[in-house]
């Protein structure tokens, strides 16, 4: 369990009790790492280093009254409100033990990675997302590909200014949540130059069929297979077996790329020779798959991952090395799930009255 | 049942074949099409029946829907279906079930089929072991019969022993017994078949509910046995071939010579070549007795009629296993993947009342398994091998006597027709005339093998009647492979395309060289690394299996003997395709997709 003053926590530190502190995403991130997935390193700015940092930006406790103030419908004040909010928090100087805690694990990061500027993405954790209300899901931002202390400190402020963004206030608003309930972490994690990635479901996102793996993969990074940008290539895998159940390959016009020289993504057209190739090769699916397979038994439940491989960073043996990057439980067919039987029959032989016994209706 | 617009042809709009009028008269009045039938949807039984039949072939359309239909209807009465009706077009024989559908008198039949059905499931175990014994003596009987000479003049026995008849009873009441044993065997057949269908069906339906991408060859990998008697003539095979490198006498085998060769080789050699032949005479006395074909045809001769297949397959396992190759079946792990997987699929399962369930139906299944596969070689493939081969020796007695020019023609005979041939032939000895047949049935043989001819040009429909909007019947799916999905493509006009869609009743892609094999006496064609292409695939084809790298077939379901044999070599399958003889040519590189059933023609 990471301390809970500590402003920030490495994910291997992070158990489940720590989800006040570090958010949802770190918590999984850190389970995923101390069950010996593959999971790129990385650590958690703390909820603890928000409040702090809240407090030197807002010593009076103005924002957090402005906020509670607004009516939910007032699109206007609210606009204004935010505006100036999202101003103080990406501009007010830092606490120096905030700055200096997230800066010392980067060059940590960067150490481990022996890179001078190592990239990273930046990601909010917040301590409602990824878990039961999804609706809040996704209004907190994303950095990709963040290099160096400056753009570190920059991205991590424009995480918790996306709190302030309007969709967040005006969500907080229509479910009357307290301010100073509110909290997030961020998470600050090696990035990896995926060769390919995409997302895999640990269920048929068809059918909800428990016996399968659906793995969506494009080329680039997986921002364009999440943000929808691409229409992936598609392997169903039998979660028993191993084998592949069936594939469609699919024409992918464009990936996500680093930009090496501004930092961020760029988007680029894939070079046509490549356009209708599999993004993964079967070797590929088949270790995914497992992979997808030991995170559902860790869990014990359903998981709707996203993962990266890597072309150069991985091993000189397999060629290729598969990075985990996100894990959550997969929501959708979950809860539809129903039983098929109500009570166990008595009579082992009765059960063939559901063939001979009714007629068939389809 | 609802209609859907109508895709196929009416049964009476199914025209007669140019040239083959003379068929008219080859089958049974009750196989003919009614106006009645044209209410109904049928299609084409192209996995039993994949050519046209020889008049006297039409029994073994009559005998199973007998029998079949008496087990569904009258003796364990099920509920919701009553048999399967059958008509003959053109050659080619159409089934349609007969389902119950008014609820008051399905659910008079459901106490009526628990106590008995739930009787036999709970007795399988004895009952079978009782089934067993009584199969062979059915086997015996059919072997032990003698089929008349009729001499010049009787044997002295028969007066000085008082014996009282002459050889032309015996012609008439022996043909007779041979005509009931074969009925008997097909009652005998679906005695405990459909129940053990059943089993099977009911597992088969609760994993598609808790698993609803579940193909049917997965759940055929939890059920199907690993030893079982239809792969047990290959086996022997491989053994044949281990023992004749052991004794060292696998010289005798090269690939141009005939059986007769090389067992006249293996003669010469001294005490050596003895051991393997005692040991060739014990493994063919009863597992050779697999037919080339599934059994349905005269023509399907059984391993011992032509050893020409057992011989190069015990050619091909030498070579092999002088190449350092294993050949037996590696029945442990294929037993410990079989619990596997059901344990797992069973793991995922919501709750503990589905596992129980689970556990229930599986268990059932395991139970009945033994019988649904291991009957085929005791009735399709040994008791019709045999009783065909009986017939030809009543060939060969009204050939003798001018009936016919060959023997073989007397199954261009329907079996009535021979009960007359023989009556003819018996009254004609008697009197001590030439038979009125010598003049009567020649020309129509004549006729009847042009019409077959012809026949043999003829594009069944798949289908015949109206479509219903479901068909998922869980019999058709295993037996046939027939779904609604499946009937829609086939409505479709063949298309120009290059992709054909069957069941994957195989795992595994491979790419290579189309052999197309219309029917088994083609077989010997086929070259190493070829993908067969074929109307149905045998189960006794195994020995080839080792040379082909798939196999692709019009009709098929992925129970079928011919999916399982090919999931133990591991050797990618399409079943069921519809038209694939028709639109792949020998010769063709196609890709074989075996897990997702796709068969492409790549030029």
């Amino acid at each position: 369990m990471a301390t809970a003053r500590a402003h920030v926590a490495w994910f291997e530190e992070l158990g489940e009790d720590d989800r006040d502190v570090a958010g949802g995403k770190a918590v999984s991130l850190g389970r995923l790492t101390a069950a010996g997935i593959r999971v790129p390193p990385g650590y958690v700015v703390t909820t603890s280093a928000f409040r702090q940092a809240c407090t030197a930006f807002d010593p009076g406790g103005t924002i957090a009254r402005a906020v509670e103030g607004l009516g939910a419908d007032d699109e206007s004040a609210c606009r204004a409100v935010t505006a100036e909010l999202r101003a103080r928090v990406e501009g007010a100087p830092l606490p120096g033990d905030v700055e200096n805690a997230i800066l010392t694990a980067y060059r940590r990061l960067c150490d481990t990675e022996s890179a001078a500027e190592a990239p990273v993405a930046v990601r909010s954790s917040a301590t409602m997302e990824d878990g039961s209300d999804a609706s809040f899901a996704g209004l907190q931002d994303t950095f990709l590909w963040v290099r160096g202390e400056a753009a570190v400190l920059a991205a991590v402020r424009r995480c918790w200014s996306s709190l302030y963004s309007e969709p967040s206030v005006s969500y907080r608003r229509r479910l009357h949540l307290p301010e100073s309930a509110m909290a997030m972490g961020v998470v600050i994690q090696q990035m990896v130059d995926a060769r390919s990635a995409g997302v895999m479901f640990t269920r048929s996102p068809m059918t909800g069929d428990p016996s399968l793996i659906a793995i969506s993969s494009s080329w680039g990074l997986g921002s364009a297979v999440v943000g929808g940008e691409v229409t992936p290539d598609e392997f169903i895998v039998n979660k028993i077996t191993g084998e592949l159940a069936r594939q469609t390959i699919s024409d992918k016009a464009i990936r996500h790329v680093p930009n090496r020289a501004t930092g961020g993504t760029t988007e680029e057209p894939v070079p046509p020779e490549q356009r209708e190739l599999p993004s993964l090769s079967g070797d590929e699916v088949k270790r995914l798959a497992t992979l997808g397979r030991a995170i559902e038994r860790h869990y014990g439940r359903a998981q709707d991952i996203e993962w990266a491989i890597c072309a150069n960073g991985g091993n000189a043996d397999t060629g290729t090395e598969i990075f985990l990057l996100q894990s959550r439980p997969e929501t959708v067919w979950s809860s539809k799930e129903t039983r098929l039987v109500e009570t166990v029959s008595a009579n082992p032989f009765a059960n063939v009255l559901a063939i001979f016994g009714a007629p068939r209706k389809e | 049942m609802e209609t859907r617009t109508r895709s196929f042809p009416l049964p009476s709009e199914v025209g007669p074949v140019p040239g083959a009028e003379a068929a008219d008269s080859m089958y049974p009045y009750f196989t003919k099409v009614g106006p009645e039938d044209d209410a109904r949807f049928w299609f084409y039984n192209g996995m039993h029946f994949p050519e046209p039949i020889p008049a006297f072939d039409a029994i073994t359309a009559e005998a199973p829907y007998i029998s079949l239909g008496a087990y569904n209807t009258r003796v364990f009465v099920i509920p919701t279906v009553k048999g399967i009706e059958h008509r003959i077009i053109n050659g080619r024989v159409y089934i349609s079930a007969i389902p119950i559908t008014d609820p008051a008198e399905i659910g008079a039949r459901v106490p009526h089929f628990e106590e008995r059905a739930f009787y036999y499931f709970g007795k399988w175990e004895e009952l079978y072991a009782q089934w067993n014994k009584k199969i062979k003596v059915l086997l015996a009987s059919i072997e032990s019969i003698e089929v008349p000479e009729l001499p010049e003049f009787e044997d002295k026995a028969v007066v000085f022993e008082g014996r009282g008849i002459a050889q032309n009873h015996y012609l008439i009441e022996r043909y007779n017994r041979a005509i009931e044993a074969y009925l008997l065997m097909w009652q005998y057949h679906f005695e405990f078949l459909v129940l053990g269908y059943g089993a099977y069906l009911t597992f088969f339906e609760f994993c598609k509910k808790a698993f609803p991408e579940i193909s049917v060859q997965m759940v055929a990998r939890m059920v199907a046995g690993v030893d079982t008697a239809m792969l047990r003539p290959d086996d022997e095979l491989k053994k044949l071939a281990a023992l004749a490198l052991e004794t060292g006498v696998d010289g005798s085998f090269t690939e141009n010579r005939s059986a007769a060769q090389i067992l006249a080789d293996v003669e010469t050699r001294g005490a050596a070549g003895a051991r393997w032949l005692a040991a060739f005479e014990e493994a063919r006395r009863p597992w050779f007795n697999i037919s080339t074909g599934d059994g349905f045809y005269h023509h399907h001769r059984n391993w011992n009629d032509d050893l020409a297949m057992p011989f190069s397959g015990m050619t091909r396992y030498i070579s092999e296993l002088r190449a350092g190759r294993t050949l037996e079946r590696p029945t442990a792990r294929l037993k410990q993947e079989r619990e596997q997987i059901a344990a797992e699929y069973r793991a995922l399962l919501p709750g503990d009342a589905e596992r129980a369930t689970f556990d229930q139906m599986l268990g059932l299944c395991h139970l009945v398994f033994p019988f649904v596969e291991d009957h085929k070689f005791y009735c399709e493939n040994w008791a019709a091998t045999s009783f065909f081969n009986k017939i030809r020796e009543f060939g060969t007695v009204l050939a003798r006597n001018g009936l016919l020019s060959d023997s073989e023609d007397i199954f261009q005979l329907n079996r009535y027709e021979v009960g007359m041939a023989l009556a003819d032939l018996a009254l004609s000895w008697a009197s001590g005339v030439p038979a009125k047949g010598t003049r009567h049935w020649p020309p129509i043989v004549a006729e009847r093998k042009a019409a077959l001819a012809k026949l043999a040009e003829w594009s069944p429909p798949p289908a015949l009647g109206p479509v219903p909007e479901n068909i998922q019947d869980p019999l058709l799916l295993m037996l046939w492979g027939i779904t609604s999905e499946q009937l829609q493509a086939w409505a479709a006009p063949p298309s120009e395309g290059s992709e054909l869609r069957g069941f994957g009743a195989s795992p595994g892609v491979v790419e290579g060289i189309a052999r197309v094999v219309r029917n088994i006496d083609e077989i010997a064609s086929v070259r190493e690394g070829e993908i067969l292409v074929c109307p149905v695939t045998a189960p006794s084809w195994a020995p080839i299996f080792g040379k082909i790298k798939a196999t692709v077939s019009d009709i098929g379901g992925a129970m079928s003997h011919a999916a399982i044999v090919a999931r133990e070599y591991g050797m990618p399958a399409v079943l069921g395709t519809g038209h694939a003889t028709k639109r792949i040519k020998t010769g063709q590189r196609l890709r074989v997709d075996g897990t997702s059933g796709v068969v492409t023609i790549l030029e």
